[in-house]
């Protein structure tokens, strides 16, 4: 009997059992309750320490015209496939109307003109998609803490939530219908605009005809298209999934700065 | 460094003449985080690889998707008998079936740039791969932080990692390229520190590489990008930094492929012992005594 050799063995044994367990026990800890939940401070952690960061609220970089991607590519819903949206791009979105509502003194229903008399802001940046693609475009809109502020914000309000006119996904109860959220202090940042314009021109449907939100700063699924309403909250875990989002109801996080 | 002698009979060889001095050879510190970093840099790979899959397209400049030149791609093409896969690089295409582009997932061959077995989850699941990836990413930049604070205050980088004079005279360089090759190690005394090669790939992993690997990654985050305006500049654009973090992340790799096998050539229970426990063997069955 060698003590020193069975060591030995079952170091190696314990070595190659780990690697094997390890790639096996991931796929299971992903779905374990715990394990998720210490994932999900991780979002705590990391969206904590980018707000530190980010407490003077600095701009994204904007680019020049020249540096526009020459093809920018349309991702998510190409186009809602509803009658209610067919009616809408039918008539050149003139029946559109955009509801403010939710925790507001003065909900509010506007056209598409309303929006574009507002003061507008126009900006070149990039859009980075969770997949890792990045595109750069340039969007003309309203601020959204403008449209905001016209409504005038009841106190507790904390989210402001985006009612989107696409369904991602095919379901009986409406689940797979596009949403998002983010807090006031993305919503008040300078470059948070309603784009009713991409490159010089109308929205695209691609795109998110007739207004679509631009949250720079964070990744591309939270840049909501075919705004429908605007809901101000102070909690978002009784809508869909409980969430804030089509995507973060689907496991994706909720503060997507990285 | 502190030295004992073996007192436990079963570390002596069999013939009872032990010719073996045992140094403690690494720090707590080093040894824990060097395992610590172990366990890190094999999730982050995997669930990296599973993030990659989103888009296995890298780019170089400001913007790069579907229609823009790829400089590295892997994709998949379905032809008549079935998925086949591909990797590009510039215009260099390989056909990589059952690998890269097309891999068995269930007992399909489906488009996938990386296979099942290479990711975390084996499944397609992006959420559940970043998730992964950013607790990971968490615990390895401490781990560094611990590592470097350490290593600068205890003198483990400046002292036991930075070539001394005599290693870097080009007669002793070449000399030790050559017992490399021939696989001839060093013991006695010279045993006691690290090589030149060594020394050198050790500070290259812990000063370029590891660094490198998290400010590349930091700067695919549209938010750090907005706080650090420099960080996509220093890169050349997001779409560069995603591409040297892979680039990157394969000359870790290489680094622990090469690594390893140092390892097992040179000594694999003592180099292991000595990274778990700290007790590392020299053998001055060479010395003039």
């Amino acid at each position: 009997m060698k003590p020193a050799f069975s060591r030995r063995r079952m170091l190696t044994g314990l070595m190659a059992g780990a690697g094997v367990a390890m790639l096996a026990g991931c796929d299971r800890m992903t779905h374990s309750t715990q394990f998720g939940a210490l994932l999900r401070n991780t979002e705590k952690l990391t969206m904590s320490s980018q707000r530190l960061l980010l407490g003077r609220q600095p701009l994204a970089r904007e680019y020049d015209l020249a540096d526009l991607s020459p093809v920018f590519r349309a991702n998510g819903t190409q186009s809602p496939d509803s009658e209610e949206y067919a009616h809408l791009l039918e008539h050149g979105f003139a029946d559109w109307r955009l509801q403010v509502n939710g925790l507001v003194q003065q909900p509010l229903s506007l056209s598409l003109a309303d929006l574009k008399r507002l003061p507008s802001r126009t900006q070149i940046t990039r859009h980075d998609c969770v997949e890792g693609w990045s595109a750069i475009g340039q969007w003309q809109g309203v601020h959204l803490g403008r449209v905001l502020d016209i409504a005038r914000l009841k106190p507790g309000a904390r989210y402001v939530v985006f009612h989107c006119a696409d369904e991602l996904e095919k379901t009986f109860d409406g689940s797979g219908r596009y949403y998002e959220s983010i807090d006031l202090l993305d919503a008040y940042h300078t470059q948070t605009i309603l784009a009713y314009a991409m490159n010089g021109k109308n929205l695209p449907v691609a795109h998110g005809a007739p207004l679509r939100l631009r949250v720079e700063r964070q990744l591309g699924y939270k840049h909501a298209k075919y705004l429908m309403r605007i809901e101000v909250v102070s909690a978002f875990d009784t809508l869909w999934g409980g969430r804030g989002g089509y995507w973060e109801d689907r496991g994706y996080e909720w503060y997507a700065g990285i | 460094m502190k030295n004992y002698q073996s007192k436990r009979g079963i570390f002596a060889p069999a013939d009872g003449a032990d010719q073996r001095q045992f140094i403690r050879r690494h720090s707590a510190v080093v040894r824990m985080t060097h395992w610590i970093n172990v366990f890190c840099l094999s999730i982050l790979l995997l669930s990296g690889l599973q993030i990659f899959n989103a888009h296995p397209r890298l780019y170089w400049g400001e913007h790069g998707a579907d229609a823009d030149q790829a400089v590295i791609a892997i994709g998949s093409q379905r032809l008549e008998d079935g998925q086949h896969g591909f990797l590009r690089i510039g215009a260099l295409r390989i056909e990589t079936t059952g690998v890269l582009g097309a891999s068995l997932e269930g007992d399909a061959i489906t488009a996938r740039a990386f296979p099942a077995w290479l990711t975390i989850p084996s499944y397609h699941d992006l959420g559940a791969g970043r998730n992964w990836h950013f607790l990971f990413a968490w615990l390895l930049v401490i781990n560094g932080v611990a590592y470097l604070m350490h290593g600068f205050w205890s003198g483990h980088i400046l002292r036991g990692l930075l070539p001394d004079r005599d290693q870097l005279k080009l007669r002793h360089l070449w000399q030790e390229v050559v017992d490399h090759a021939r696989l001839r190690f060093a013991k006695g005394d010279e045993a006691r520190r690290y090589n030149a090669l060594q020394k050198i790939t050790y500070l290259l992993v812990a000063l370029v590489l590891l660094p490198l690997m998290v400010l590349t990654g930091l700067t695919m985050s549209p938010g750090l990008d907005a706080a650090f305006p420099f960080l996509p500049d220093l890169f050349g654009g997001r779409p560069s930094a995603r591409t040297l973090h892979f680039i990157t992340a394969f000359s870790l790799v290489l680094f622990v492929v090469v690594h390893v096998s140092m390892v097992v050539l040179s000594g694999f229970w003592n180099n292991v012992r000595s990274m778990i426990s700290g007790r590392y063997a020299i053998d001055r069955s060479g010395d003039a005594s």
